[in-house]
């Protein structure tokens, strides 16, 4: 039995330790948001976050997560509980097409914003590349980050309340 | 003539092969009956087959037409909604089930009348026929940058506009006042001179009783209140919360995995097969000898991946077996010169007398292209669900067809196709690959052997290695140039010929055309491949008329200005793209601008690419784009279609490569069939051209173009003529250039 924290929750699952994390979110925790894209840590679909940072879980066998904090995208924002602002700048610039790819972007994207709150194009293209779009949404998705960070800036001068 | 009412209608003619032959046919009964079922809850009344409106006053487009990113169902939804003079905020959209009465007789239609306006005085009548005539063809087809411009102009818009008049009718009747004295706005009717408003779905029962006006009367431009505005996309927010389901997120009780292995050479068949390495793997119910293929059925898909990996599987051969990429391209190069050695060249154009005016020209350039095969690598890889119970079949998946997919799977598993159902999910990328049912058929034939439903799932392995493929081809040319640089002749041949017909043809004004292929056929299979044909024509012929500019000595934007006098449209696509790029500027050492346009789907784009060589590699900085598809109903949607357009395009071009090895495909995933990224990712800007010309598509006009616009950029920055792709293949080293004395 391995435990799990997903998004705050507890998960006990009995299940092969080397099966990797993707399939144990989606197959067992039945959280699907988190994507299947090449299986071998090249697109980025199936990125969640471990203890924050940004990790490909294709290839992160389950036992490795254990007893840590994952964040997947059913944990950064909805429309009832408030949308995160990478979630609200990518409704704003229209980023998604098909939309399969943008679970991954927004993780890769949020965990970006979290450590450094006016990336350049520069940092952009580092946390960025790692997570690939078919439909070509990059000047989108480009887009839409440098509009969560003016989105966050200004909630923190004014001194409001993020819903992130 | 008759009228185009629920019960009873006219249909002017047959489809032949694709073709139009006129006709009178009269198809009784109420077309409502089945789908009433389908699309209405309690209490909603069906109006017509494209729009519902519950007693809450929400009005329901019903779209015939899945969506894969382009944003086709919110542009067709506002388009119904403007004619109806419909509430936006209280649309809905719905895809419509995958039931005969959906048909896609709008694609059949833009198919058959080669993309022409309709005669005015047969929209009623042809929907009928072509309603017809694609139930008998199992069409439901979202492809060919069809959506917009031909359900969207016929169906959608003419569907919302019946339905306000006979809303206003049964108004008029109601509060006995004259039909002219009512006004529709908002999805409310009101009446001035009483002051009296009350919203659509208070007469919808009675307005369903009502027939429908034949020849409703559409807005006029001015008139528009939602379509040309860029409303935000109805299928965004469940795609930023991981709620948007695709078909690979099906879940059903007792649902079970499956992973699957085909034979790695297109055309071998499983011989025998191992399977005693899995039989006490955990989790493993049961393999399955597909003919072609080996599934497992597993608990989870992890155990039936880890399972399939190691069933040992000895194929019979298709004869396949020894065919590498080398063999592929003599074997066109040979087919070529036979075609034209024995004088059976097949004819796509002919104009004047091409050959003798070449033989007695002084000035002749030559040059032959190729560009390799291509796999689709959509996002989410091929995937479906299966559920066989009762006697029938259900579908979960992402498709572009979904009529279609239910109908092969029907004939596979030899079953009615009344009782075989596909509910369509999202799509996770289709670009022409979700057309071809292959998974579907293998996800239905594995369920048919277990009682429980299966998720069968391909790995990017299985999805790059089973793809059906863009075709690799060969491209001659010979011109010939006047004293004044002027081109007298272009002859071109290929290999094959796939859709759509005009994508060899060039827009410039040449006297003497001679553009012919040969067959050459191979054991790969071929697929629709976003923008299909135009993705190599273009790149082909805007390579060589930039080949021409050069040997004439002009500049390459002028010289197809002054080609293309006779093409007024194409020359204001291509002078805005030239304007808006600043071409003619200085550029620093090492940069490139380079130009191509392509009408494609009815949609005429030129495109503008910056580029960059450094270390003899190519980094495009920025793009220009101009579209001219008539009018742009979703001007944003329009710009996102062209930015992704443009870097499938350019992904290919850089690196887009599947060559075959001992009869399969060399590649496997995405470390070596590249994806551009982000931090390869050009700066792209669009530029709307509303010439009020027929309406053009989007989904695929973006990407002919940017392949050559690149490659001449490239000839512009270091002066190496790229004639191959992909572009990864070249060095592009200044110090080479110079050694082999390249101009």
């Amino acid at each position: 039995m391995i435990s799990l924290s997903i998004n705050g929750e507890r998960h006990d699952i009995d299940v092969d330790p080397s099966t990797p994390l993707l399939w144990v979110i989606r197959e067992q925790a039945g959280l699907t948001g988190t994507k299947f894209g090449c299986g071998i840590a090249q697109c980025g679909a199936c990125t969640v976050h471990l203890n924050g940072s940004p990790i490909r879980s294709c290839v992160t066998p389950v036992q490795a997560a254990a007893n840590q904090n994952i964040t997947t995208i059913e944990g950064v924002g909805s429309a009832d509980a408030g949308l995160h602002a990478i979630q609200q700048a990518w409704i704003d610039e229209q980023v998604p097409q098909c939309g399969y790819c943008q679970s991954g972007q927004i993780m890769s994207a949020v965990a970006l914003l979290a450590q450094n709150q006016s990336p350049s194009d520069a940092d952009i293209d580092r946390a960025m590349s790692g997570n690939v779009c078919r439909c070509g949404t990059y000047p989108r998705i480009r887009r839409g980050i440098k509009r969560a960070a003016a989105m966050l800036a200004d909630t923190a001068n004014t001194g409001a309340h993020s819903n992130g | 003539m008759g009228k185009w009412t629920r019960r009873a209608f006219i249909t002017t003619g047959v489809l032949a092969g694709g073709t139009l032959a006129v006709g009178i046919a009269i198809r009784p009964g109420d077309r409502r009956s089945k789908v009433t079922d389908l699309i209405a809850g309690e209490e909603e009344t069906v109006l017509n087959v494209w729009v519902k409106i519950s007693p809450d006053n929400i009005i329901t487009a019903v779209v015939p037409h899945a969506d894969m990113g382009q944003g086709t169902q919110t542009t067709l939804a506002m388009m119904l909604a403007d004619e109806m003079d419909a509430d936006w905020s209280n649309v809905e959209m719905l895809e419509a089930p995958s039931h005969e009465q959906y048909a896609n007789y709008a694609l059949a239609k833009g198919y058959a009348f080669g993309e022409k306006d309709f005669p005015s005085f047969l929209i009623d009548t042809v929907d009928g026929f072509f309603l017809k005539a694609t139930q008998f063809m199992g069409l439901q087809i979202t492809g060919g940058s069809t959506a917009v411009r031909t359900t969207g102009m016929i169906a959608m818009r003419v569907a919302g506009a019946a339905t306000k008049s006979i809303l206003k009718q049964a108004a008029s009747d109601t509060w006995q006042v004259p039909v002219e004295e009512l006004e529709s706005k908002n999805s409310q009717i009101h009446h001035a001179p009483s002051n009296r408003s009350a919203p659509y779905a208070s007469f919808a029962a009675q307005a369903s009783e009502l027939s429908i006006p034949p020849r409703p009367k559409l807005k006029a431009e001015d008139e528009f209140s939602i379509m040309g505005r860029s409303v935000q996309r109805l299928d965004v927010p469940a795609k930023v919360d991981g709620t948007a389901s695709f078909g690979i997120d099906t879940v059903l009780p007792g649902m079970k995995y499956a992973a699957v292995k085909a034979a790695p050479i297109f055309g071998d068949k499983v011989k025998s097969m191992d399977t005693t390495t899995v039989q006490d793997m955990p989790g493993v119910r049961k393999v399955i000898d597909l003919g072609d293929a080996v599934a497992v059925v597993a608990d989870g898909y992890w155990q039936a991946k880890q399972a399939i990996d190691k069933i040992t599987v000895e194929y019979e051969s298709g004869g396949n077996g020894d065919v590498e990429q080398s063999n592929i391209y003599e074997q066109f190069a040979t087919d070529m010169d036979h075609a034209i050695e024995a004088g059976d060249q097949q004819v796509d154009f002919e104009t004047g007398d091409a050959e003798a005016v070449l033989s007695a020209s002084s000035r002749v350039v030559e040059a032959e292209y190729r560009v390799p095969y291509l796999a689709h690598a959509t996002m989410e890889p091929m995937n479906c669900t299966a559920w066989l119970h009762d006697g029938e079949c259900e579908l979960w998946t992402g498709t572009q067809n979904p009529l279609g997919f239910a109908m092969e799977v029907a004939d596979a598993l030899d079953m009615d196709a009344d009782n075989v159902t596909l509910h369509n999910q999202y799509l996770g990328g289709g670009f022409g690959r979700r057309a071809f049912p292959d998974y579907t058929i293998q996800a239905a034939r594995v369920a048919s052997q277990v009682p429980y439903p299966v998720k069968l799932i391909w790995s990017r392995e299985e999805d790059m290695r089973h793809d059906h493929y863009r075709d690799a081809n060969i491209s001659r040319f010979k011109a010939a140039l006047d004293e004044s640089g002027k081109p007298t002749v272009w002859i071109n041949q290929f290999v094959e010929k796939h859709d759509p017909a005009e994508a060899p043809l060039i827009p410039y004004g040449i006297d003497n055309q001679f553009i012919h292929f040969a067959a050459s056929k191979t054991h790969v299979p071929w697929g629709f491949w976003r923008s299909v044909d135009h993705s190599l024509h273009g790149f082909f012929t805007e390579s060589f008329i930039d080949e021409l500019a050069v040997a004439a000595g002009k500049d390459p934007y002028q010289f197809r200005h002054d080609l293309l006098a006779d093409a007024p449209r194409h020359q204001a696509v291509l002078d805005l793209a030239a304007e808006k790029a600043g071409w003619g500027e200085t550029l620093p050492d090492n940069w490139g601008r380079g130009i191509a346009i392509q009408k494609s789907f009815g949609s005429i784009v030129a495109e503008v690419v910056d580029v960059e060589v450094k270390d003899g590699k190519p980094r495009a900085h920025r793009v220009v784009c101009v579209v001219d598809a008539g009018y742009a109903f979703h001007p944003d949607g329009m710009k996102a279609q062209m930015e992704g357009g443009i870097i499938y395009g350019l992904t290919a071009a850089l690196y887009g490569e599947i060559s075959i090895h001992r009869g399969s495909v060399a590649q496997s995933n995405f470390h070596d069939y590249q994806m551009l990224r982000m931090n390869e990712s050009p700066a792209i800007e669009t530029y709307i051209i509303n010439s009020g010309e027929a309406i053009g598509g989007a989904g695929e006009p973006g990407t002919p173009a940017i392949a050559p616009a690149l490659a001449n950029a490239i000839y512009d920055a270091v002066g190496i003529r790229i004639r191959e792709l992909p572009i990864k293949h070249h060095d592009l080293r200044r110090e080479d250039l110079e050694s082999r004395d390249v101009a």
